[in-house]
């Protein structure tokens, strides 16, 4: 399948381009929707086309198509090269792309079970069983439980003689139960909100055991009715894993983005709060705080070979004791910054535009435990499973909002309490994490849906996190 | 092969095994973005989205694919059928749409359909000029598409449709203006116009001081009008929603401010339209809140038949999970201008856009979010100065609530919202209070 996408550079190159590549894609996906043990949704989508990358001068040109005919990939070339001569009318800096290995070369997700050759029966059986487990527990409205996955074929050449085949597989799902009061309504979620998803197969399913978690999850959402509002104040946050991936994400991932520090997101995503001149002198965070970004955790949903440019995936350091020291780049972004570029471009599909985005973002685990935080904590609020995500165009003031709480008092766990939230200003509140979980309570936490650009893309990142504290934090906002 | 013969095709092809509906677009998107006041991202692509959804004996599937060819078709058909039929049987499956014309009608602008990237181009150079001085950056866009919808009942319907947009940003380098155009017509947008208002916005917006959180008088622009209606939308006037007890309606009661009209108008002569939606049910006039009363909300087959209502023609691919959803809201204009509505505020704040707003609860639909992109102090009924973004948590119900809305203006215009352009037109409101949480201290 390497023949469409040179068709369509040779096309390209041609029509005046200086660089050229293109990424042939076969891409298959399954999503299943259950609520209360009926399936409410079973969609199967499949995709295939060649997206077409052109440059003229210091300007990109980009098309993506569905005709494999010959004149169709060559008719895609030419028009990417046409619209980077059209951008030209409007041009930017002059820079060369950052130089990367130009290789031949192939990857796959290492998997057991191919999730989309595992039996329907069987996955919506699992769906089904868990919802009609929560939906059995009083005062709970909604069960729902979903899967989906993910199988992709890349086939990427380059006009300097890249030729790369992957196969990514990726999976995941997970449930939630829904307790609807008079004015109200509260809901858990497990293994996190909006499900769990890694790279591999449906093993990466089997290992969350669903079923043995679906009444307590329950349980939950029904107590929470009853439960007492979350404190007003100043104090003391214990973040459980998967919601101080969601912080991650949110006030560290995106600011990282070298296109958004460029200006290049400002509009719609926003810039950042970082300044490139401060890159190794800017503090971020306290101490504990060790945040790599690391494209090649086995596992982990931001995981792959090569990024969709051709760089091969790495490692890459990004906050180190504290001290910003490193980007989220791609070989344009890095050439204008004056950086190595990270491997950190992908687009969602052959029809879109390649761009910067978050692999495994993840903070480096500490030496404690969350029972060590408790235990040292005088007053506070451990604060589970993101419930809501906001944060400003810089990522700067965020405020978030968790399913679940627990009081905490003269170190012990107290009460259960809702509509814990809590909120903070990025570099002040990173300076506050004053204790973090350690190896034993480490989890490549992924996250399916993070959307940026226009149009607007979803890619799949990961956030490896451990439980943390955080000293001094404002909660319990309210409307 | 055309859009209506790849939908009558692929449910041929099902023929009397299973009910069968599909719906076949062909169109071409293309989008031209700028950062730095130069053209940074120019992209394009043709497109072709075949859905076909099968039923056979209450057991349903959906198969999504992109080529339209007989092979590809016959592929797709035998999919739908093979999962389906390892499906459980759906209690609330409704059957497909009986036979009938399900509409057709061209919301097509051939402004936009012939479009360029010259032209994109040309609206981002006006843009960019009328900011001297500052960096633009936004985005100019156009799709334009043929849509075929087709049944086993014998049920058709085709339609085209058109939209382009401008939307961008001024910034001086300690502040930023935004400004929005949507229309059917790529002739239509004003690249000058809009990148003047972002400017303005922008120059406004300098030398901004933090404001102590509390509750305010506002004069919300339409953007912000517009990710209210989208929320209340999507969270409140949604069936499935209803059905489940999560939304905020009441049928018949004063929900909101009797200044507050709002309806679901797919057809006037603005709209950016569709005559059916994704199960051929035919689209119309909706009125959601009539002078402050909630008077409707919007159904798809599977939620009207929970009810025993019919469908309103709000299904789309995804409303069996998430619910049918009104996609061309207006908010019903008033007869303020934009200077009667600020002169009408003591002290308060103006603001030109939310931004990334989520949901803390649906029922009361509590929602936290931001201020972006021109946020300004009004004193005595008129601007004194900017201040910096603030953080809100308010109920969006209680916000148009009985007493709130004060006055709304004259200036009703595609708004773009938090789902994005081309899905809400709006007017500036004023309302007596919103509650701003946080600043830039947190």
């Amino acid at each position: 399948m390497f023949d469409p996408a040179t068709a369509a550079v040779e096309a390209a190159l041609a029509a005046g381009a200086t660089y050229a590549d293109a990424r042939f894609v076969e891409a298959r996906a399954e999503n299943i929707e259950v609520l209360n043990g009926n399936v409410e949704g079973l969609d199967r989508i499949e995709s295939v086309g060649v997206g077409v990358r052109a440059m003229f001068g210091s300007s990109w040109g980009f098309f993506g198509t569905h005709d494999l005919s010959a004149e169709g990939l060559r008719s895609a070339g030419h028009r990417a090269a046409e619209i980077a001569k059209a951008s030209a009318a409007v041009p930017g800096p002059l820079f060369e792309l950052a130089d990367v290995p130009v290789v031949e070369a192939s990857y796959e997700t290492p998997h057991q079970e191919p999730p989309l050759e595992v039996p329907l029966s069987e996955k919506v059986d699992l769906l089904v069983t868990v919802t009609e487990e929560m939906a059995a527990v009083d005062r709970i409205r909604l069960a729902r439980a979903s899967f989906g996955a993910w199988d992709t074929h890349k086939w990427f050449v380059s006009s300097q003689g890249h030729r790369i085949h992957q196969h990514l597989v990726e999976c995941g799902g997970g449930f939630d139960a829904t307790a609807i009061g008079e004015s109200e309504t509260q809901r858990r979620s497990y293994p996190q909100s909006f499900g769990q998803y890694e790279t591999g197969g449906y093993e990466t399913v089997r290992k969350w055991e669903y079923a043995a978690n679906a009444g307590r999850i329950a349980e939950e959402a029904a107590a929470l009715l009853d439960a007492e509002q979350c404190p007003e104040g100043e104090m003391t946050i214990i973040l459980e894993a998967s919601q101080l991936a969601l912080q991650i994400h949110e006030s560290v991932g995106h600011a990282i983005e070298l296109d958004r520090i460029l200006g290049w997101e400002a509009a719609f995503a926003g810039t950042s709060h970082l300044r490139l001149e401060e890159l190794g002198r800017h503090r971020y965070g306290s101490d504990l705080m060790n945040i790599t970004a690391d494209a090649t955790l086995p596992g982990a949903l931001g995981t792959f070979g090569f990024d969709d440019e051709g760089t091969p995936a790495q490692r890459v350091p990004i906050v180190d004791a504290g001290l910003w020291v490193g980007v989220l780049s791609g070989r344009d972004s890095a050439a204008i910054a004056g950086l190595p570029p990270g491997g950190m471009v992908r687009a969602d599909g052959y029809d879109r535009l390649p761009m910067v985005r978050m692999t495994n973002v993840g903070l480096l685990p500490g030496a404690s435990s969350v029972e060590e935080m408790i235990a040292e904590t005088r007053r506070g609020v451990l604060m589970s499973t993101n419930r809501s995500w906001s944060i400003d165009d810089k990522r700067l003031n965020f405020q978030f909002g968790c399913e679940i709480g627990w009081e905490i008092v003269d170190g012990r766990l107290g009460r259960m309490i809702k509509n814990p939230t809590y909120t903070g200003i990025t570099p002040r509140f990173w300076a506050q994490l004053d204790m973090l979980g350690g190896a034993a309570e480490w989890v490549h936490w992924g996250t399916p849906n993070c959307g940026k650009g226009q149009p607007m893309q979803v890619a799949h990142t990961g956030h490896s996190a451990s439980p943390g504290r955080f000293a001094e934090v404002r909660v319990g906002v309210r409307g | 092969m055309n859009p209506q013969e790849a939908a009558r095709r692929v449910v041929e092809m099902v023929g009397d095994r299973a009910e069968a509906e599909a719906i076949v677009t062909f169109g071409r998107e293309e989008l031209t973005r700028f950062a730095n006041s130069f053209i940074h991202q120019n992209v394009g692509s043709e497109y072709t989205r075949v859905r076909l959804r099968v039923a056979d004996g209450g057991r349903v599937a959906a198969v999504t694919g992109n080529r339209a060819d007989d092979a590809s078709l016959a592929r797709l058909a035998e999919d739908a059928l093979t999962v389906a039929a390892t499906q459980p049987v759906d209690h609330d499956w409704p059957g497909v749409a009986p036979a009938g014309h399900a509409g057709d009608g061209d919301f097509s602008d051939p402004s936009t359909v012939d479009a360029t990237p010259a032209g994109r181009a040309g609206v981002v150079a006006d843009f960019v000029a009328a900011g001297e001085g500052m960096l633009a950056a936004g985005f100019c866009d156009s799709d334009s598409f043929e849509a075929a919808f087709a049944n086993s009942n014998g049920r058709a319907g085709s339609y085209r449709g058109s939209r382009a947009t401008i939307d961008g940003i001024h910034q001086t380098g300690e502040s930023a203006g935004s400004a929005h155009q949507t229309s059917r017509a790529l002739a239509a947008l004003d690249g000058a116009a809009a990148g003047a208002l972002a400017a303005d916005r922008a120059r406004r917006g300098m030398n901004a001081f933090d404001l102590k959180p509390g509750e305010y008088q506002v004069v919300l622009a339409p953007e912000a009008v517009a990710t209210i209606a989208i929320f209340l939308d999507f969270y409140g006037f949604n069936g499935k929603a209803v059905g489940e007890g999560q939304s905020f309606v009441a049928i018949g009661d004063q929900q909101f401010d009797p200044a507050i009209t709002i309806v679901d108008d797919p057809l006037d002569g603005e709209a950016v339209g569709a005559p059916f939606d994704a199960e051929g049910v035919a689209k119309a006039p909706l009125t959601l809140v009539d002078a402050g009363v909630t008077t409707a909300v919007v159904h798809d087959r599977r939620t009207a038949g929970k009810v025993g209502a019919n469908s309103t023609g709000h299904a789309w691919e995804q409303s069996s999970a998430y619910g049918p959803l009104a996609g061309h809201v207006v908010v019903r204009p008033g007869a303020a201008s934009v200077d009667d509505l600020i002169a009408g505020v003591e002290r308060g704040v103006y603001v030109a856009t939310f931004n990334y707003c989520r949901i803390l609860d649906p029922k009361s639909q509590v929602v936290t979010g931001l201020t972006r992109n021109g946020t300004f102090m009004i004193e005595h009924g008129v601007i004194t100065g900017a201040i910096t973004n603030l953080r809100f948590t308010q109920s969006f119900v209680k916000a148009l609530g009985p007493g709130n809305v004060a006055a709304v203006g004259d200036d009703l215009r595609y708004a773009d919202s938090e789902f994005g352009p081309g899905l809400v037109r709006a007017p500036s409101l004023r309302l007596d209070s919103w509650n701003f949480t946080g600043g830039a201290e947190g």
